[in-house]
């Protein structure tokens, strides 16, 4: 798989990560030896093995629904730069 | 040119458990901010989630009473991306496996039935809430939401009109109720709809260029946000115009449509398989012992009320409208089951009215369905005329006599005169005194007939009952 400049520089977008043109360069240099692996990893026959989600064969252990935590929202708030109202304040976001 | 509407749902309902989908934080509604919200709802670092087993009961439940294949495993997946009332920089939800595959739902419009396959049903987790008021420019978070168990229906696109996607939700939102996985409360967001809305030339087959509207928290909006939207798709492409694949969003105050993001600035959500969750296994055990806990479902109560009891099409449709006002025509059917439609009607008319004018719930009804059967009981066995058994229903309601109908009746003097001696005698009395009506009406003048009658009931104080009086006034009137 080919990746292009571009290509590093939507996924750094989506990531919320700022790279200049330089870095975007050396990523692109990275993730490309990353994809040569994967490439390479591929062209091993897997079409008769069932895939797997989970590294571990085991199954999801549950809990019984019942309420188990309690207000702790002054600790909590007590390391968040800005509240107010008991509400965390972030940069604003309008959509 | 003639064109079709296609319109597909995504329901988000909300699971009715006491905790989170992953942690042991209250769902319960309106707690004052961030007090609901613990170390996993707020991602903080090492924290790990751990699967609530009454949201997976609720998801198998639905999986159930609409037919659809539980999938074993299931498995949860991480949906990137950022929004500051989402502090992982992901949702957990369910991509490649979900827990509910397929199914169908049956549905009446006008009068008509018609199905809607399902294509899934997956376990997600809620978001928390961004307040936009001013706090000095900034936006305040309220995660108390965040991690609220939910359950995404999509529907595949089978809907024809808004009428048919009101319809649906309708039937969908009176199930989950029925089921008892969910509130249904719309206005604190417990149910919440997104419709996918494409148009066709009418007669063609392949699909048009969808638009996906958010925000439809009311059955009337839904209607008029699909109308609107429906009609803008029309208008373009009669100009010569294509649609533009885009997500939008209804404003019900200005009561349009408008863009909220387009498919090239749509968000690339990355998903895969979230490491920190097991695949989920139900075994056929659990599975089984959920069908068990299934009440009779709307559907098939439908069925039966038309079977057993020969209700029309539109009673049982408003009888079954809530699992509360089913049960309560079931307990009062029972104890006078020739009596279904007078029942019905019962149910339908004096209890609904009343219910409605008291802003009430029919589980708060003050005239319980024995009571009602009493009532019913009295007025089929000629005791009481339907007239006067408003005013015992009057009673009831205000809990007079102690509920107790025949006290009622007594107390009031409503019972009614049936006894075939006592109504002749009143008939012969109102005969002798009209010789001239008597002549009138053998003559065929067929209007004296309901002048005696009027006079029969007057001298009875309206207490004779109208059946008897009928026949024995045209028993005499005949017999010369």
């Amino acid at each position: 798989m080919n990746l292009s400049l571009n290509d590093v520089k939507r996924i750094a977008d989506l990531a919320y990560i700022e790279i200049d043109e330089n870095q975007a360069e050396a990523t692109l240099a990275q993730l490309s030896s990353i994809f040569n692996m994967i490439e390479t990893m591929q062209s091993v026959d897997t079409s008769a093995i069932e895939p797997m989600f989970h590294s571990q064969s085991v199954s999801q252990r549950l809990r019984e629904d019942i309420v188990t935590e309690s207000d702790q929202r002054v600790l909590f708030q007590s390391i968040a730069p800005q509240v107010q109202e008991g509400l965390y304040l972030v940069p604003q976001v309008i959509e | 040119m003639q064109w079709e509407i296609v319109i597909g749902l995504e329901v988000h309902t909300q699971l009715s458990t006491q905790s989170k989908i992953f942690s042991g934080a209250s769902t319960a509604y309106g707690a004052a901010p961030n007090t609901q919200a613990c170390e996993v709802d707020l991602a903080l670092p090492g924290v790990l989630p751990v699967l609530n087993k009454g949201a997976v009961e609720r998801a198998i439940k639905f999986g159930l009473s609409v037919n659809a294949k539980i999938n074993s495993p299931s498995v949860f997946a991480r949906k990137n991306y950022f929004y500051p009332d989402l502090p992982k920089g992901y949702q957990i939800s369910q991509f490649e496996l979900p827990i509910v595959q397929g199914g169908s739902i049956c549905m009446q419009v006008n009068g008509v039935e018609k199905n809607i396959r399902l294509t899934r049903a997956h376990l997600e987790e809620d978001a928390g809430k961004s307040l936009h008021e001013d706090f000095h420019g900034m936006t305040g978070i309220d995660l108390n939401r965040a991690g609220t168990p939910l359950l995404e229906i999509v529907s595949e696109p089978d809907m024809r009109s808004s009428a048919e996607a009101v319809a649906y939700a309708k039937t969908l939102h009176t199930l989950v109720r029925w089921i008892g996985i969910c509130d249904g409360n719309m206005q604190e967001g417990s149910f919440r709809c997104d419709a996918n809305v494409s148009v066709r030339p009418a007669g063609t087959v392949k699909l048009g260029t969808r638009c996906e509207i958010k925000n439809l928290n009311s059955f009337r909006f839904l209607e008029k946000a699909i109308d609107f939207e429906a009609h803008r798709q029309i208008e373009i492409l009669e100009e010569g115009g294509t649609i533009r694949q885009e997500t939008r969003l209804y404003d019900a105050n200005k009561d349009e449509t408008r863009t909220m993001r387009t498919k090239e600035d749509a968000n690339d959500y990355r998903y895969f398989p979230d490491p920190d969750l097991l695949p989920l296994e139900v075994s056929v055990e659990w599975i089984e012992q959920v069908k068990q806990t299934l009440p009779e479902l709307p559907q098939a109560r439908r069925d039966r009320y038309m079977v057993e009891f020969g209700l029309s099409t539109y009673d049982v449709s408003v009888l079954t409208a809530s699992r509360e006002m089913a049960d309560y025509f079931d307990a009062a059917v029972k104890l006078l089951p020739t009596q279904a439609k007078l029942c019905a009607n019962w149910i339908m008319g004096e209890i609904s009215g009343r219910l409605n004018k008291e802003n009430m719930e029919i589980s708060t009804c003050p005239v319980k369905p024995d009571d009602l059967a009493a009532l019913l009981i009295r007025i089929s066995d000629g005791t009481t005329s339907g007239k006067a058994a408003k005013t015992i229903f009057e009673s009831l309601w205000l809990g007079e006599c102690g509920k107790n109908v025949d006290a009622i009746i007594e107390a009031k003097g409503l019972k009614q005169i049936s006894d075939d001696c006592a109504i002749e005698k009143l008939v012969d009395d109102v005969l002798a005194a009209n010789v001239q009506q008597v002549t009138d009406y053998r003559n065929g003048k067929e209007k004296a007939f309901n002048s005696l009658i009027g006079q029969i009931m007057k001298a009875a104080q309206g207490k004779a009952n109208p059946m008897q009086v009928n026949t024995i006034l045209k028993k005499k009137l005949t017999k010369k």
